[in-house]
């Protein structure tokens, strides 16, 4: 990834009101995605996450800003964004009463990459081989000629990431795929969408209220209330925000105030003390204690830490 | 051609799903029978002789045209069903027009009607209804625009209905007025003014009216039966299926993509 490389994904200044609704669900949102990228839109629910992934996906109007999806305008030439993406929508989007391959081959057909047929066996040789792959890779080789509602919740994803990725698409939009799995549900479709970027230079692009599922991300935009409020790498966000600090103890806690005070060191509490790290290392502070401690804990900001007070600080 | 096969794909899904619905197909082919037979018989038997003419031959028609209408048109419930199933997330962000969407559901409701009352020919034959080939060969086409209009009444409908339950109250009251105004079991040559109005209002008294044409044509009731002629029938029928189409498309793509 170069500075130079066209973002397969521009937002500018995107703002979407709906009708009779007294604030913008977003309001003003901008970013880039890079190709090749797997980027996170984390909030929580109602900050605007499917609103802006509605638009990216071309399914809903903005009220003004601008969407460029793989050098397409998403408003003015929706028809050619939608070309170049795949999507898995929050809530299945399959129909449960027709089979596996049904839902594929309805897919195939709309997306134009095989002409219409009424049955499985009339279609080109290629189709055929196609779906016993994908069969295979999910395991289902006699069940994708089922209905699709005899399939397990974490099945059907797979079936529709399969589907959404058929027409071989620059970017797979995933909006909330894992809400309502199940944890091994999950874990499997993870291992799936893991294998599907280790083949290809697929962009993703997740929204997700699940930290664990963002933290996978090579960058997140954290978005509350229609509004960006931060964007960057895992451990950027991190860093920015939080900071490290040790928390020690000893039986002589003044002699430890005075060894850490020494060190120019920030420290909270009356003991257990609390010592922000400014830039040292903990094996520094530590060497630098001359005296036995009787507590000695590191403390490391998790996503989780940056991400409440992320969204603390914006809803105070 | 991208759109040709899309088309065909999203009539063929319908197509499909009410070849699997067995309850919606016994009922679709069993309910017309007990008009035709049963309502159809017992008006022959009393009041056919003093009418001058055959009244299962007026049942007939009139359910025909009525179920070719209905079928279709309460078939666009799909639309709505398939948003609340989130189904129609696929359909809109395939890179198609939205119009072949719409499109396709009214070509594949229009060909489940066809599919659940053509059948009711053979059932008018057993009742030695007067057929001849050559009518029986003519009421393929006219009911083929029956149900697409029928189809597209649906369209225009449901663009305005926001869920499978608002639809499933609201349709009667848009349909029954309309068995009554259209003449499918009663006949309607001479009405007072008021409900001439609505009659001449009501798209399925062309659909019942164009059978009618073909039905009793060569008869010496024709007279006594139908209303307008077939040309003036099948221009109202075009031109309604013209407006409700363009109009229902794009209310329901508006309200889609304009929220």
């Amino acid at each position: 990834m170069t500075a130079a490389t066209t973002p397969v994904i521009e937002v500018c200044e995107l703002v979407k009101r709906y009708r009779k609704a007294a604030r913008n669900a977003v309001d003003g949102v901008s970013f880039a995605v890079q190709p090749g990228e797997f980027f996170s839109l984390l909030g929580p629910n109602g900050a605007g996450k499917t609103t802006t992934i509605s638009i990216l996906t071309t399914t809903l109007r903005p009220t003004s800003g601008s969407v460029r999806i793989a050098g397409h305008d998403g408003v003015g030439d929706p028809a050619a964004v939608r070309r170049q993406i795949g999507i898995i929508f929050q809530r299945p989007s399959v129909d449960p009463s027709l089979s596996g391959e049904e839902n594929v081959r309805f897919h195939a057909m709309l997306y134009g990459l095989f002409p219409y047929r009424p049955t499985y066996r009339m279609m080109p040789r290629a189709y055929r081989q196609q779906v016993e792959e994908l069969a295979a890779l999910l395991g289902i080789e006699q069940d994708i000629f089922k209905p699709v509602r005899t399939l397990s919740g974490g099945m059907t994803r797979k079936l529709e990431i399969i589907r959404g990725l058929m027409h071989r698409p620059q970017v797979l939009f995933l909006d909330e795929p894992t809400a309502g799995l199940d944890a091994a549900s999950r874990h499997n479709l993870w291992d799936h969408l893991r294998e599907v970027r280790r083949r290809g230079d697929t962009t993703v692009f997740l929204t997700t209220h699940y930290l664990e599922e963002a933290e996978q991300a090579d960058r997140i935009c954290i978005i509350d209330q229609g509004r960006v409020v931060s964007l960057g790498t895992p451990d950027e966000l991190k860093a920015d925000l939080l900071e490290e600090y040790l928390v020690l103890d000893a039986d002589d806690r003044g002699a430890l105030r005075r060894q850490l005070e020494a060190l120019d060191l920030r420290v909270a509490h009356t003991g257990p003390f609390q010592v922000t790290l400014n830039g040292h290392s903990a094996q520094d502070v530590i060497r630098a204690i001359d005296g036995p401690l009787t507590m000695l804990r590191t403390h490391s900001p998790s996503l989780e830490d940056a991400y409440l007070r992320i969204i603390g600080a914006t809803s105070e | 051609m991208n759109e040709l096969s899309a088309v065909l794909t999203v009539a063929s899904r319908d197509v499909v799903k009410l070849l699997r619905d067995r309850v919606r197909l016994i009922f679709t082919v069993v309910g017309p029978f007990v008009f035709i037979a049963l309502m159809g018989g017992t008006l022959q038997g009393n009041l056919g002789r003093a009418a001058g003419f055959n009244f299962v031959t007026f049942i007939f028609t009139g359910v025909l045209g009525m179920s070719l209408f209905l079928n279709a048109s309460q078939g666009l419930i799909s639309l709505v069903q398939d948003r609340e199933n989130d189904f129609s997330q696929e359909m809109f962000v395939a890179p198609i027009s939205r119009y072949s969407i719409v499109f396709g559901k009214v070509l594949g409701e229009t060909f489940g009607a066809l599919l659940q009352s053509l059948p009711m020919i053979g059932l008018a034959l057993l009742l030695q209804v007067p057929l001849t080939f050559g009518q029986i060969l003519l009421l393929l086409p006219v009911s083929l625009a029956a149900a697409l209009v029928g189809g597209a009444f649906g369209v225009a409908s449901m663009s305005l209905l926001n869920s499978q339950r608002t639809a499933q109250q609201i349709f009667p009251f848009v349909t029954l007025p309309q068995f009554f105004l259209a003449g499918i079991f009663n006949p309607i040559k001479i009405l007072p003014w008021y409900l001439s109005v609505l009659s001449l209002a009501s798209p399925m008294r062309y659909v019942v009216d164009l059978e009618r044409n073909v039905a009793y044509a060569g008869q010496p009731a024709y007279a006594k039966v139908v209303l307008l002629n077939p040309l003036t029938n099948l221009l109202v029928i075009a031109a309604m299926f013209a407006a409700f189409l363009a109009i229902g498309t794009w209310l329901f793509v508006r309200r889609e993509t304009r929220r």
